[in-house]
């Protein structure tokens, strides 16, 4: 008799805090995790990111389908240790069920192998590496964004669809770097006339202007992220190049804040988008107006808008879900994809990576006399990534 | 292929004037005061964010050079008479904890002040279109203004050291520092002249760069390394050595970058060939650094003493 006091009370004490708690808990807000970058040059990212999502929660009186959400922000200081850390103190000390933010795929593939495969939902607003898009995907991880080659293959395709027949690729020695000319040349098909690679952090591209102006081709691609992209436009411009030899762009590099700092020598290029703040669909209206009530002049990025459809993809979830209780159920309502992207189209792929459209724009002078991207024509429908096929579920 | 080697010199010339800049500050520093300042480069930034964001509200380029000097040299100022003083008698470790600390502060004060986004900065107008030198040659005449100050800098510089009190204080001091003490000169005063004169030069080295490159957050720690470089290559405290490696180095630097891949391809498959030079070229500063130090293991122009 003895040896079953501890359980009997256990069982006691149990029964107790579930009467006290079960009620409790039906009023408890979901919450979600955001990991991402707010510091260093890149931090802006983050804070776009960050400051989308409330916008969506704030426009629907801090709730998501209906279900009250509480964001929990964490900065991962652009470190994929970091990431990991935050992510494990959410899953176990939070008991986190949706977690979201990561916006650099080495953080991401230091950080969602973990929280996947702890049960809990990853959502990525911005990276998404190949081979989590292949052999690798899983279940419980959702691209929100794209898949990162597509982005670099787009602008292969408006290049050829353009016309230009040959092309110098220039991008920074690093994964990312060889990745988006690896992409650029498969969705361009053309010559090559050059490849070269830069250095990472390199400040001065004089050297590379001189061998681009001596192999004169037809276009230029060259992806290089943050504070290179802006010296190597400026340095475009001033060595003549600007207006003789065009230049097409994939996305990262004509996000709105970089186009206020390169300013003039940014008009005249082509880039190609997944979303534009001059979509015309409700969705898109509604978003790019929300923000500039709630921010004024503040540039609106491509990364907000994809955290905003992050928000309205959780929401249609919670929606049908009421809570996080069901992961199964939660992840079939995500599958569904049943919102009104400010893309427009929009469905997942069987990785669970979007299948979109993508646009061509072309950078003009805006009002203000900062550089805006405009839309041009639909440059491919329905496009997905050519890893699908490796992912198995 | 002519104009294609003029212009690399060129850019190699405007790269190591640049250098050239950063170097003679730091050198100073470290040769005279014997002070590792690893917080030169957010010098460098404060003369970049203060001068562009005075130039953009002003609307003129030249208001906004003034302005750079005078925030690099008052916040160097400020940080000698803080921080810098106290670490004199230190041993270099603390030297560098410290001023590492300082760097994450001015780039955590430039987010509070400026934000993250990198800051728009114009070019003067009358040098934004790229001119012809010689037939078929275009370079961007704000790269020949950046030559054209850095060698006038450099010229006043040597003026300064060579034939002025205070140059001759300078020289002492980065000869033999207890000697000059001794001899009664306010070392204290001297200290804070030199560090607001690299400090002056990071800001106007910063300023100019501007334009060409980005005015963001963390610009000083890019351009940092190559520095240290240059004054280990110059020999330590000399302002001939810093100018003389950093004008070296930048040309090196740059035609190893634009010539050598196109070379080895003479030799191997393109692949190999750029692969082998971007590896060279990247590595390029640091090996003629390690051979500099084999031969000449006080750099080139070692200051005796």
């Amino acid at each position: 008799m003895k040896r079953k006091t501890p359980w009997s009370l256990t069982g006691l004490a149990t029964g107790a805090l579930m009467a006290l708690g079960g009620p409790a808990l039906a009023e408890e807000p979901v919450k979600i995790g955001m990991i991402t970058t707010l510091s260093g040059a890149v931090g802006y990212i983050g804070e776009d990111i960050r400051d989308a999502f409330q916008l969506a929660m704030d426009q629907n009186g801090g709730k998501l389908g209906g279900v009250p959400v509480e964001l929990l922000v964490e900065d991962d200081g652009f470190k994929p240790g970091n990431g990991r850390q935050i992510a494990e103190k959410f899953m176990y000390d939070e008991d986190v069920k949706i977690l979201t933010g990561i916006i650099f795929s080495n953080i991401a593939g230091a950080t969602v192998p973990d929280v996947v495969d702890n049960g809990a939902i990853y959502i990525s607003p911005n990276a998404a590496p190949s081979n989590m898009a292949g052999k690798e995907c899983h279940e419980n991880y959702f691209a929100v964004a794209w898949q990162n080659d597509a982005l670099h293959e787009a602008t292969g395709i408006a290049a050829k669809k353009m016309g230009y027949k040959n092309a110098f690729a220039l991008a920074p020695n690093y994964q990312a770097g060889k990745d988006a000319i690896a992409g650029f040349k498969k969705g361009f098909g053309g010559e090559i006339v050059g490849e070269l690679y830069t250095q990472l952090g390199q400040t001065d591209y004089s050297a590379e202007m001189a061998q681009i102006r001596a192999a004169n081709p037809e276009v230029v691609f060259q992806f290089h992220p943050g504070g290179m992209g802006i010296a190597f436009l400026r340095q475009y411009q001033q060595a003549g190049l600007l207006g003789q030899i065009p230049m097409v762009l994939s996305e990262p590099a004509t996000d709105a804040v970089i186009l206020k700092a390169v300013g003039e020598s940014a008009v005249g290029i082509n880039g190609t988008a997944h979303w534009n703040w001059d979509f015309d669909n409700e969705a898109s209206k509604t978003f790019v107006a929300a923000w500039k009530e709630k921010y004024g002049d503040r540039p609106i990025t491509y990364y907000a808008s994809q955290s905003y459809d992050t928000a309205l993809l959780i929401a249609s979830a919670l929606k049908e879900t009421g809570g996080v209780d069901d992961i199964d159920a939660l992840r079939a309502a995500l599958r569904k994809a049943d919102f009104d992207s400010v893309r427009g189209p929009f469905e997942f792929g069987p990785n669970q990576h979007p299948v979109q459209n993508w646009y061509l724009v072309d950078i003009e002078m805006g009002e203000a006399g900062v550089p805006v991207t405009v839309t041009k024509e639909l440059l491919v429908e329905g496009f997905g990534d050519s890893y699908s096929a490796l992912c198995q579920m | 292929m002519t104009l294609l080697i003029i212009e690399q010199l060129l850019n190699g010339l405007q790269y190591g004037v640049m250098l050239f800049l950063l170097a003679a500050g730091l050198t100073l520093i470290f040769g005279i005061m014997g002070v590792i300042n690893l917080a030169h480069g957010s010098l460098y930034m404060v003369g970049a964010f203060a001068g562009t964001w005075v130039a953009t509200e002003t609307g003129s380029f030249w208001i906004g050079v003034p302005a750079a000097l005078a925030a690099a040299m008052l916040t160097g100022f400020a940080v000698e008479a803080v921080v810098v003083r106290r670490l004199y008698a230190r041993d270099h470790l603390d030297q560098v904890l410290a001023t590492f600390s300082l760097i994450l502060i001015f780039n955590q004060l430039i987010v509070l002040i400026f934000g993250r986004a990198p800051i728009y900065t114009a070019l003067p107008p009358a040098f934004s279109e790229s001119v012809e030198l010689i037939p078929g040659l275009f370079y961007p005449p704000y790269r020949l203004l950046i030559i054209a100050v850095g060698l006038l800098v450099a010229l006043g510089l040597w003026g300064l050291i060579n034939f002025t009190r205070i140059g001759m204080l300078v020289r002492a001091g980065s000869t033999n520092r207890e000697m000059v003490r001794a001899l009664g000169v306010d070392i204290r005063l001297l200290y804070t002249f030199v560090f607001g004169l690299g400090a002056m030069l990071a800001g106007l080295a910063g300023f100019m760069t501007g334009p060409i490159l980005a005015v963001q957050v963390g610009m000083g720690e890019q351009i940092l390394l190559a520095t240290f470089v240059v004054v280990v290559i110059g020999g330590v405290g000399s302002i001939k050595g810093a100018f003389v490696a950093g004008i070296g180095l930048g040309v090196i630097d740059t035609c190893l970058r634009a010539f050598l891949p196109g070379l080895l391809r003479n030799l191997m498959p393109a692949s190999e060939a750029d692969a082998l030079g971007l590896g060279i070229s990247s590595m390029g500063i640091y090996l003629l650094m390690a051979v500099v130090l084999l031969i000449r293991p006080k750099g080139l122009f070692a200051v005796e003493g």
